[in-house]
């Protein structure tokens, strides 16, 4: 009621709440108060400011120490460039003559990670179309909980269940298998990272706007046409991303691996015999005694840093495929 | 609409025969979508079947050797004594000092990344470098974390010598240990590991076992031994040899950190650091900006705002994310076995710089033993890892049910 009467803006401005002008000695203390509290402001944002920045420096810490010893690595006398990316042998450890070259354990990492991945993208996938597309919500509601849990469970326990459950099966259903093989192991990778392609997929499918498939629907089509011809195909991106991002995973799997896949290190394609992953090295180095600065001690340095460079640009390359190719339908 | 496609349609009409051949890809697509739907059935099904294989076949192994006595005994060379107490209190103390570094670090990362939104281009652009980091590091694999502990925590590369060995140290005082003909222990203090062995003298600081100072006497070396056995308690003879022992407070600290619990933590929280920070940002982000307006409005300055009203609001979602990130943190192996190894240990962790080992560890050192009997041990530690689990998954559920009501 009073802005009617309001000619002047001036007047819209609070003069004091009190009825007595302010004393000079109080407005001093108020901007006092005024000043601490905006120091105290600015105190706090540093504060957050700084552990955010550790994020920053963790990256920075990773990335240093790993060039940093990698080059110490690439110095000592036993090992060269040439030989580390083009030697087909590794046997660090072994006394005479000593190998660094880093195809075995690549190799090894690349057979379980596709033997991972083959069991994982379908079944994966196919629990995401029904998840997103056929699941009542009963039945979500156990499978969703179901797929948590398994991604909950720590990776030891797969190597365990790889190395006295999955072996066993494997050797019986046919003799040739090794106690201590690639296959199982990768099996049991594969076990771990379905929840990892179930999920990411399943949010990208359920992205796709319900108007695509009722068109389907419109047109005569199945839930099978809408599922597999319209959906799928409209949350590719997603998917892409959630396969690139369980193989990171997969790459990187370190305790399943070096349960049940063995330490041989082998330029091998038999999924029944044992084999060695970069991962599989690094636990076999941490178990005997590192700490001796010898050469496979910064060889540790090198392998590390492959694997991180492999699972880093695998991620990148998921968040960039994500980010480009998302449909986008506003 | 020319003459000529719609003559196209017309032999399909004229053709009763031809009609039927096409609509029957229907009659064939209804087949395939049944057909599709029951792989899906079947397919999501053997998730749920191998979680049932995975539990039932390690209840069947491990539930013979579950006791008591497995969680309160220390390991042990023979498979039927031993227990996994000292895992278990490892991993109590490293997941704790872990969360306890990780859960201030990350919920401050989210609170400047939700709370206070950049205007300016620059900082725009860096927060966002800043996002693409913390998505990155949660691919980084958790054995890199292991290597990065391994030279900043436990050797501190570029600061020591690099042997892991302490050059600074802190409440800890060492002794000559020494047993004289009278079978009693005396103990004379000396100042660091690496000193020269002690030659007894008489008047020398000494302690008898109970730490309580003792007047060292000694005698020659062909001295008759002295009769009086108050004495003889006390004395010792001049070419007799002590062995260095250490006498570790709890407050023992050194640098630098060598393969100890703290080294280890640490590890674990850079580990479970971006866990932390973006479930802390999805609970953040789920407050309403109508709350944190009203407080503006009321005249909070920005942090009181976070203060009493968003973090509140928030702390549930913030706390089934920290619950679930410290689930992670107590399965995890793979970066603390670059850290402490594998160790055999009798005793729990007494101060941070101790030697420790974890449960899944302490499994995984058994499951790697060739012997079914360790094979049962690693079966029935797994058991109480995944009750653990359980429970603990149970507690964010309760929290995310009880607490997480609509805020608008």
């Amino acid at each position: 009621m009073i802005a009617l009467c309001v000619t002047d803006m001036n007047e819209l401005k609070p003069k004091t709440t009190l009825d007595m002008p302010l004393s000079p000695e109080s407005r001093v203390r108020g901007r006092a108060v005024r000043r601490f509290r905006r120091g105290i402001e600015w105190l706090i944002l540093a504060l957050l400011g700084s552990s955010t920045g550790i994020t920053l420096l963790v990256t920075a810490a990773i990335i240093m120490v790993l060039g940093v010893e990698t080059v110490l690595f690439f110095r000592q006398e036993e090992v060269s460039v040439g030989e580390f990316f083009f030697s087909l042998q590794w046997n660090p450890l072994l006394g005479g003559e000593k190998h660094f070259g880093i195809w075995p354990l690549l190799t090894g990492t690349l057979m379980i990670s596709v033997i991972g991945l083959a069991v994982a993208v379908p079944m994966g996938l196919i629990t995401a179309i029904y998840l997103s597309e056929y699941a009542h919500p009963k039945i979500r509601a156990v499978l969703k909980p179901a797929l948590e849990l398994l991604a909950g469970i720590p990776t030891v326990v797969y190597g365990f269940f790889a190395l006295a459950f999955i072996t066993p099966l494997l050797k019986w259903f046919h003799e040739g298998f090794n106690s201590y093989n690639a296959l199982s192991a990768g099996i049991a990778v594969g076990i771990l990272i379905i929840p990892i392609v179930s999920s990411i997929a399943e949010d990208a499918m359920r992205a796709v706007p319900n108007a695509l498939r009722e068109g389907v629907y419109g047109l005569g089509g199945t839930r099978f046409d809408a599922a597999v011809k319209v959906v799928f195909p409209a949350a590719l991106s997603g998917i892409v991303a959630a396969v690139l991002l369980a193989m990171a995973r997969a790459v990187g799997e370190t305790m399943v691996v070096a349960l049940a896949s063995g330490s041989t290190p082998r330029l091998a394609y038999d999924p029944r015999l044992e084999t060695q992953t970069m991962t599989g090295f690094m636990v076999q180095m941490a178990m005997g005694d590192v700490s001796n600065f010898g050469v496979e001690y910064y060889s540790l340095y090198a392998v590390a840093a492959t694997l991180f460079v492999m699972t880093f640009s695998l991620t990148l390359l998921g968040a960039w495929v994500r980010r480009r190719y998302q449909e986008k339908y506003e | 609409m020319n003459g000529e496609s719609r003559l196209s349609l017309h032999p399909l009409l004229a053709d009763p025969e031809g009609l039927r051949a096409r609509l029957r890809p229907v009659a064939g697509r209804h087949r395939k979508e049944r057909i599709f739907y029951f792989l899906c059935l079947a397919v999501s099904g053997m998730a749920v079947l191998i979680l049932a294989a995975l539990f039932g076949a390690i209840t069947l192994m491990g539930i013979a050797t579950f006791s008591w006595k497995f969680l309160t005994a220390p390991p042990s060379p023979a498979a039927e004594e031993s227990g996994m107490y000292p895992a278990i209190m490892g991993s109590v103390w490293v997941v704790l000092l872990a969360m306890l570094t990780a859960l201030p670090l990350g919920t401050a990362s989210a609170i400047l990344l939700e709370e206070y939104r950049p205007r300016s281009p620059l900082m725009r652009r860096i927060q966002h470098i800043i996002e693409l980091n913390i998505t990155n590091l949660a691919g980084v694999p958790s054995v890199v974390y292991g290597i990065l502990g391994l030279t900043v925590f436990v050797y501190m590369f570029p600061l020591f010598d690099g042997t892991g060995k302490p050059v600074r140290e802190w409440g800890v005082v060492y002794y000559d240990q020494f047993y004289n003909e009278a079978d009693t222990v005396l103990l004379v203090p000396v100042n660091t590991l690496d000193a020269p062995p002690v030659q007894p003298k008489t008047g020398m600081l000494a302690f008898d076992a109970d730490f309580h100072p003792v007047n060292l006497q000694v005698i020659g070396e062909d001295d008759p031994w002295p009769e009086d056995p108050e004495r003889a308690r006390v004395t010792l003879r001049e070419t007799d040899m002590g062995g260095r022992i250490s006498e570790k407070t709890w407050y023992y600290f050194c640098l630098p950190f060598g393969r100890g619990v703290l080294a280890g933590a640490l590890t674990l929280g850079l580990v479970i650091l971006p866990t932390i920070i973006i479930a802390a940002r999805e609970a953040l982000r789920a407050v309403p900006d109508s709350l944190r307006e009203g407080a503006f409005a009321l005249g909070a300055s920005r942090w009181q705002t976070i203060y009493r009203v968003t973090l509140p609001a928030a702390l549930p979602g913030i706390m089934t994310g920290s619950i679930l990130a410290m689930s992670r943190a107590i399965g995890e192996a793979a970066p603390l076995i670059m850290i402490s190894g594998i160790v055999f240990l009798t005793n729990p962790p007494r101060h941070l710089m101790d030697d420790f080992t974890v449960m899944p560890l302490q499994i995984f050192n058994w499951a790697q033993r060739p012997q079914t009997d360790f094979h049962a041990l690693a079966a029935s530690g797994i058991i109480v890892l995944l009750a653990i689990l359980l429970v603990f998954n149970s507690i964010a559920l309760l929290i995310r049910q009880r607490y997480q009501k609509p805020l608008s």
